[in-house]
């Protein structure tokens, strides 16, 4: 629609503009932060403008740490975090799609209740149940190992009711005719069913690929080992041990690779990751 | 009630296409113009550009005697009904008729005694003034986007395909009703329709719209006895008139579809055109079966569609390739094969240039 | 609910569903149960001793000070998160709503720090804002202004803030222009062939309309900031100086994990339970009546 108000226009871009700044400045800063030397950092005022030590700081980071510390670069926790945010995002897929298919497309006896037990999961976060999550995970011994990490978060709601919502969207015809040519439950789940549900499951799979990776909470209760250290967990460690000199290029370089590579899912699969963030929750 | 005049009035969208070529008209007040096409022609580009919801590239459009190219839509005193009525679903019936006098500032007693007089007009009740849009029928709500356009009494009412949403039955009703509606208040129309039915019976004058041009403007007798251009004769009317490519023997006397007898033209026929190749067109009600087979031309019948009201016989002059409908009041028993003479009455022949598509005059 | 068509009962549905309610039982239901059957006890740390106490804890959490305190400032911070950053987020939305060209361009920007985690972002603003070597301790120092919120708690409180804020601001803007594109583009001509300006629109058409989507971010910021700005709190503050920012979320961690009040930490888990359980009712109830048009 026209309208004579291309003041207005202007106004509008400069005001996204100025936005955009602002959201952007704390990555900026971060940014710059990483590619200036140690020395540098400790100078008032702190740098606007990237310096030369990218790679440098890169290698600190990952390999070394901070000065001081037992010489143990971030390589092993961005793998962790990593093996973390995919086991729990395709098991929390996978999973879901199955109790979502068995709910939509099964009768069976006491069906209505696995469903609100399912459901209940959606309003107890990790947080709020914290210790006896923790207490049965320690007498399981899962402990400091990458199932500890991913299992007890795999299980939440979220996923199984957006697949709910796409299967109920698919026409009955397709079951029919499935069931026609001979396929039995299964080749139909396999065949039909998860074709159609491509682009929620890659949405899904970027929201909980961010998900798994920013975990912090439960990373940090329970492990202790160092080897099994999440990244994000990297980053705390760092300003903790920082109380008297801080590097801030070498903290500032692990949250830069902290953020990578959720941002960089985000970015490439923006399309696809909003459609289904706005269609998941409502 | 105000003139609206469009002068030379061109679109042209930024990416260079060109959706609207030089359009002028001058609709009268009280005026009942219809806007008809095809999907795409630019009828509602039209509209849009006269409600100020699209830029002007080239042209004029005045309203009364302002130019309001550059004028908002709320200051042309005009009064919109959209296709799909955009009603304000959180807003009650009352509320979605009062909001633009709400905003004009006129005093709460005018308001109400405006909204009451519209829903008096348009049959609605009380108790449905207080509801929201979305308990109301397709029939009503459409019924409330008119009176929201009624309260204003602007200088001019748009309407964009308002009735495309209802089904047929309630479709023939509620032409019936915004055609007296219009009539009783008087208020300058233009009305965007695919329907050409719709088109004929409501319209004062009919603008024929087809790929951004102006095929014909005329009132609909004009259009259905004259048609300007093969465009607008296989528009209007349904069954749609039968073409067949055809010759003028060399005295202009007589027309002669490939392979038939020579069917004489009337009014003194068409000299100038002698001995041209032409497209021929004649409406399928207007081929009678005739009585004897003097004069007549044999149809071979392959298709009897029965009306009740009506037959329509598809079939072929002999040899010609060219199709055709006949159209025969009654039901009559007629079977694929047979043949029928078919009498044309030299009247109602339409001459088309092959080439231009537009209409032969002597 | 269940599809018109379907397969009978058979052993499969029970195998395919198993594995998320094995899942649930062990890591959701079962904890859970046990974090109210704690919450009903005093044990000590070594739990050589139990008592029943039934709602003793509630009893003695409500009384004292610390916990109301801490469950005030909860109050108060997700308040401010979420007014915060839906504002911000809002006007952003409306403005690259109007831009039609570019809003995907804008959206693109706009969408980072949803990925980034809150710990990262608290580690970024409490860089930014570090009381020696900050940027924007810098700016307002030149201003005339200490800033120091390792010793002012209302300065730490406002950091904290900012930086849950920041984060959250890139999931409202999506909902936000999501939900303003999908206002028929018809009602806004017939306002403004009404005669309302771009303001009045706004006021009496998209917000009205845009109300289902509010509602629903309200109810998902404040969660958020009870529960997902654990991170936050821990990676700047620590809950302090003198829990200033110690919210009820970091509280349930420190009190249990770190001062070993089992039976404490439990009837807080238990109460920050109640809290997400009535915020998911409450929002269910109403998208069920949502406004559909």
């Amino acid at each position: 629609m026209i309208e004579n108000r291309p003041l207005l226009t202007i106004f509008s871009h400069l005001m996204l503009i100025l936005g955009v700044v602002m959201i952007a400045f704390p990555i900026w800063i971060t940014f710059v932060a990483a590619t200036h030397t140690d020395i540098r950092m400790t100078q008032i005022p702190l740098p606007l403008l990237p310096g030369g030590h990218f790679f440098e700081n890169l290698d600190l980071a990952l390999n070394k740490g901070l000065s001081g510390q037992s010489g143990q670069g971030v390589t092993r926790m961005l793998w962790n975090s990593l093996v973390m945010a995919m086991m729990i995002s395709v098991g929390k897929i996978a999973i879901s799609l199955l109790s979502a298919f068995a709910v939509v497309y099964f009768r069976f006896p006491f069906r209505m209740f696995f469903f609100w037990m399912i459901f209940i999961t959606l309003m107890l976060p990790v947080e709020v149940r914290i210790l006896p999550t923790y207490e049965v995970v320690a007498n399981l011994g899962m402990l400091d190992t990458y199932w500890g990490l991913s299992i007890p978060l795999i299980a939440s709601a979220t996923a199984t009711f957006m697949f709910r919502q796409v299967f109920l969207t698919i026409p009955d015809e397709l079951l029919e005719a499935a069931r026609i040519d001979g396929a039995s439950p299964m080749r139909f789940f396999w065949d039909i069913l998860i074709p159609m549900s491509r682009t929620n499951i890659a949405a899904l799979f970027v929201i909980l690929f961010i998900y798994g990776w920013n975990q912090y909470l439960w990373p940090l209760l329970i492990t202790s080992d160092n080897d099994m250290y999440t990244v994000v967990m990297g980053i705390k460690q760092m300003l903790e041990a920082a109380e008297q000199a801080p590097e801030w290029n070498v903290i500032m370089m692990t949250a830069l690779l902290a953020m990578i590579p959720p941002v960089c899912v985000v970015v490439f699969m923006q399309t696809l990751f909003v459609k289904g963030l706005t269609e998941t929750e409502k | 009630m105000a003139r609206v005049v469009l002068e030379n009035v061109r679109k042209t969208y930024p990416n260079g296409f060109k959706a609207i070529h030089g359009v002028d008209v001058a609709i009268e007040e009280g005026e009942f113009l219809v806007l008809v096409g095809p999907s795409g022609c630019g009828k509602s580009t039209l509209l849009r550009m006269i409600a100020g919801l699209e830029s002007v590239t080239e042209g004029s459009v005045s309203i009364g005697e302002r130019q309001v190219n550059d004028l908002e839509p709320s200051e042309r005193d005009i009064a919109m009904v959209f296709q799909n009525y955009a009603l304000y679903p959180h807003m009650s019936v009352y509320k979605n008729m009062a909001y633009g006098l709400k905003i004009m500032g006129l005093p709460k007693e005018e308001i109400d005694q405006r909204v009451k007089k519209a829903a008096d007009i348009l049959e609605l009740t009380e108790e449905q003034l207080t509801r929201k849009p979305k308990q109301l029928s397709g029939g009503q709500r459409q019924r409330v986007a008119m009176g929201r356009a009624i309260v204003r009494e602007p200088s001019v009412f748009l309407f964009d395909e308002p009735l495309s949403n209802l089904d047929a039955k309630l479709r023939v009703q509620m032409r019936l009703e915004i055609k007296q509606l219009q009539s009783e208040l008087g208020i300058t129309s233009v009305y965007v329709t695919h329907d050409q039915v719709e088109a004929m019976t409501l319209g004062h004058r009919l603008m024929v719209l087809n790929a951004g041009y102006v095929e014909q403007l005329g009132t609909p007798i004009e259009l259905y006895q004259r048609p300007a251009s093969l465009f607008v004769a296989g528009f209007i009317g349904s069954p749609s008139m039968n073409f067949a490519n055809a010759k003028i023997d060399a005295e202009g006397k007589n027309v002669t579809i490939s392979g038939q007898a020579a069917l004489p033209l009337g009014n003194g026929g068409m000299p100038n055109h002698a001995s041209k190749d032409v497209t021929l067109g004649i409406r399928p009600e207007h081929l009678e079966l005739a009585r004897d087979e003097a004069g007549a031309v044999p149809l071979i019948a392959s298709m009897i569609e029965h009306l009740g009201a009506d037959t329509l016989i598809h079939g072929h002059f002999g040899e010609s390739k060219s199709r055709l409908t006949v159209r025969i009041e009654g039901i009559q028993y007629i079977n694929p094969g047979d043949v029928l003479p078919i009498r044309v009455s030299p009247d109602h022949l339409h001459l088309f240039d092959p080439a231009t598509e537009k209409r032969l005059e002597d | 609910m269940l599809k018109n068509v379907h397969f009978g009962p058979s052993v499969l549905p029970f195998l395919l569903v198993a594995p998320q309610i094995i899942v649930t039982i062990i890591f959701f239901i079962w904890p859970a149960g046990q974090a109210l059957y704690q919450s009903l006890l005093i044990q000590d740390a070594f739990g050589l001793k139990t008592e029943f106490v039934w709602l003793e804890n509630f009893g003695i959490l409500f009384s004292e000070e610390q916990y109301r305190n801490s469950f005030g400032r909860t109050v108060v911070f997700s308040s401010l998160v979420a007014i915060l950053s839906m504002s911000f987020a809002l006007i952003l939305a409306v403005l690259a709503d109007r831009v039609i060209k570019g809003a995907g361009t804008y959206r693109t920007f706009l969408i980072w720090p949803y990925a980034v985690a809150p710990v990262t972002a608290g580690a970024l603003w409490v860089f930014m804002f570090d009381p020696t070597l900050g940027i924007v301790t810098y700016g307002l120092s030149a201003m005339g202004y200490d800033w120091n919120h390792k010793l002012n708690g209302g300065e730490a409180m406002a950091l904290v803030v900012m930086a849950a804020a920041w984060k959250q601001v890139a999931y409202n803007f999506l909902f936000f222009l999501a939900g303003l594109q999908s206002i028929p583009k018809s009602l806004i001509e017939a306002a403004a062939i009404d005669g309302a300006g771009p303001v009045r629109r706004f006021r009496d058409i998209i917000f009205p309309l845009l109300s289902p989507t509010t509602f629903f971010l309200l109810v998902i910021n404040i969660v958020y900031a009870f529960f997902d700005t654990f991170g936050i709190v821990h990676v700047m503050t620590a809950g302090g100086p003198a829990g200033a920012t110690n919210i009820l979320v970091y509280k349930v961690f420190s009190d249990g994990f770190v001062g070993l009040d089992l039976g404490g930490s439990a009837a807080q888990s238990v109460i920050l339970m109640i809290i997400v359980i009535g915020l998911t009712v409450v929002q269910f109830k109403y998208v069920e009546k949502k406004v559909a048009y």
